[in-house]
């Protein structure tokens, strides 16, 4: 299943304006993972995401892709060295109808017949977008915009694809829904999947692996099964009750990893 | 009101207008109106994309008929009228491109307000350098079809009215065409629609911003030769951008073809209230208008406001 590292991060630091989001992170993806980041609020996730994609600048440390340096450059030029970001909170085109928003997707690609193919893929995995090819895509619904930005992803055809809470804001059934798409893009197409997850039980569930992050940090770091028993990920990501002696909930609770 | 019109013999102005005078009216009220519009167009299109609004618009307008003057007037360098307006176009362009990766692209983080002085400032060191170069006296491009009239069944039209009106439409179809067809456009579209996705996407949005800026430099130099051609145009001219504005917040600031109806309604208001109103009146009509639209439909008339589902 696993293969040779594409995504190799080391020691990297990322600042908005004078705050320090990113605190040293260093993490690797290998070829054919799912790999899952989870953190809570500002943790630093989207931050990290947002760097590797090259839409922010590092301070310091390197990225490399492939073996390939691309800290530092624009975003457009990692798109097309086939690493995707699908941004949180559906970012769609709101004025474009939904085939125009697919076809953005493959705005750096030029060979036309395989777009055309790639095309027919996205409706497969996204029945609903392919009855709805005509409408506006500001006139979808929440769940509907979230397939369209994983869907528009695609079309970029990309060998990584770096994830931002698809499970933002949407109902568990389309949770369940979504994630069980991201988990057959996975092994049917081989894209190599960086999930950043809140809602960590169902990213631990398709996960191979996973990292969590707190204030800018890689806290914890180890297989998504390892991670699920974890006594912490279960008290304060998943949300397990540890009984006590007393039978009562420990509130002064302490991570192990401080 | 032809019962009127024998009564009152023409003696009070809007007794007077007949049904081709109102015709004739209107129709140089929409050749007004499409420039109007058209730079109205340019402010609209670099709004959208660039969250900025160019003030120096009806400068860009201003400058454009200077050069194409400049390059096509016989007392100038008389070169042919439309290679001169390719020329024109081309340089206009450019201007915009550059002064979008030089100068505006160093404002980026500092607050709007800083970027509206600048655009401001901008007008007018063109408008003084129009002046400086070719005089501030109103001059008028030498059109080839100038002086000669289309009579349509008693309705006489200046071929200029016609072609401004013509050129502005096939203006139009053309951006259509390119915004909705083109790679470049659809990019364009993407980048003002949501910056951040169009980054995601692998869309190059400086570049493609210069490049809108450039589109409107080319507009507002069509604008510009469409101007000079139905009459004089001198330095100070470019300040009619203030009345473009006006337009392109009726239209609903962010709508290309509201920007384009907003001047046309300014356009085709300013004659009427010119023969209906007391002198001077006729100036705040589109000023009234604008005010309006704001308090009643504050979107604008064709607005594209959307809000974001979270």
């Amino acid at each position: 299943m696993t293969g040779e590292p594409v995504l190799q991060i080391d020691n990297l630091e990322s600042y908005y304006g004078p705050i320090m989001a990113i605190r040293g992170v260093s993490l690797e993806v290998r070829k054919g993972q799912i790999v899952t980041v989870l953190g809570a609020n500002g943790a630093g996730k989207t931050t990290l995401l947002r760097t590797i994609s090259g839409v922010m600048n590092p301070a310091k440390g390197t990225i490399l892709l492939n073996g390939e340096p691309i800290h530092g450059r624009e975003p457009d030029a990692i798109v097309a060295m086939g690493m995707v970001h699908v941004p949180e909170g559906r970012e769609i085109f709101p004025l474009m109808s939904v085939a125009e928003n697919i076809a953005m997707g493959a705005y750096v690609r030029r060979d036309t017949s395989a777009v055309r193919r790639d095309e027919e893929m996205v409706y497969g995995y996204f029945p609903m977008l392919g009855e709805r090819r005509g409408q506006q895509a500001g006139t979808l619904s929440g769940g509907q915009q979230q397939m369209l930005a994983i869907g528009r992803g695609l079309m970029a055809a990309p060998k990584i694809m770096l994830l931002d809470e698809p499970s933002l804001g949407l109902s568990p059934l389309l949770v369940e829904e979504i994630f069980a798409i991201i988990r057959r893009l996975n092994e049917e197409q081989g894209v190599t999947i960086v999930l950043v997850e809140q809602n960590a039980r169902v990213a631990l569930e398709v996960a191979d692996y996973g990292y969590v992050m707190e204030t800018g940090r890689i806290v914890m770091a180890d297989t998504a099964h390892t991670l699920e028993n974890s006594k912490d990920i279960q008290a304060f990501y998943l949300g397990v009750r540890e009984e006590t002696q007393r039978g009562q909930r420990r509130w002064k609770q302490r991570k192990t990893w401080r | 009101m032809l019962h009127c019109r024998q009564q009152c013999d023409g003696n009070h102005p809007v007794w007077g207008v007949g049904e081709l005078d109102l015709l004739q009216l209107s129709i140089s009220g929409l050749a007004n109106g499409c420039v109007y519009g058209l730079i109205a167009l340019g402010f609209v299109l670099i709004y959208k994309a660039t969250e900025a609004v160019n003030f120096a618009q009806g400068d860009f307008m201003m400058f454009g008929a200077f050069i194409t003057i400049w390059l096509a007037n016989s007392y100038y360098l008389g070169i042919n009228f439309w290679v001169a307006v390719s020329i024109a176009v081309l340089i206009m362009g450019m201007l915009g491109y550059l002064l979008d990766m030089i100068v505006l692209r160093r404002m980026f983080g500092q607050p709007q307000i800083a970027v509206v002085i600048l655009t401001i400032a901008l007008g007018f060191i063109l408008r003084f350098l129009a002046g400086a170069i070719w005089a501030h006296e109103p001059q008028s491009l030498e059109f080839p079809l100038a002086g000669e009239k289309i009579t349509l069944g008693g309705l006489v039209l200046g071929v200029e009215e016609v072609a401004v009106i013509l050129v502005t439409f096939a203006l139009c179809g053309l951006l259509y065409l390119f915004f909705s067809r083109s790679r470049l456009g659809m990019a364009m579209q993407a980048a003002s629609q949501n910056q951040l996705a169009a980054y995601f996407m692998g869309v190059p949005v400086k570049r493609i911003q210069s490049l809108v800026w450039a589109l409107g430099g080319m507009v507002a130099a069509v604008a510009g030769v469409l101007f000079a051609s139905k009459g004089a145009i001198d330095p100070s001219t470019g300040l009619l951008g203030i009345k473009a504005f006006a337009a392109a917040v009726i239209g609903g600031f962010g709508s290309l073809p509201g920007a384009l109806i907003g001047g046309i309604i300014i356009g085709l208001v300013e004659p009427f209230a010119a023969y209906g109103l007391p002198a001077g009146y006729s100036q705040i009509a589109p000023y009234l208008i604008m005010l309006l639209v704001l308090i009643f439909r504050p979107h604008g008339l064709f607005s594209q406001v959307q809000k974001k589902k979270v």
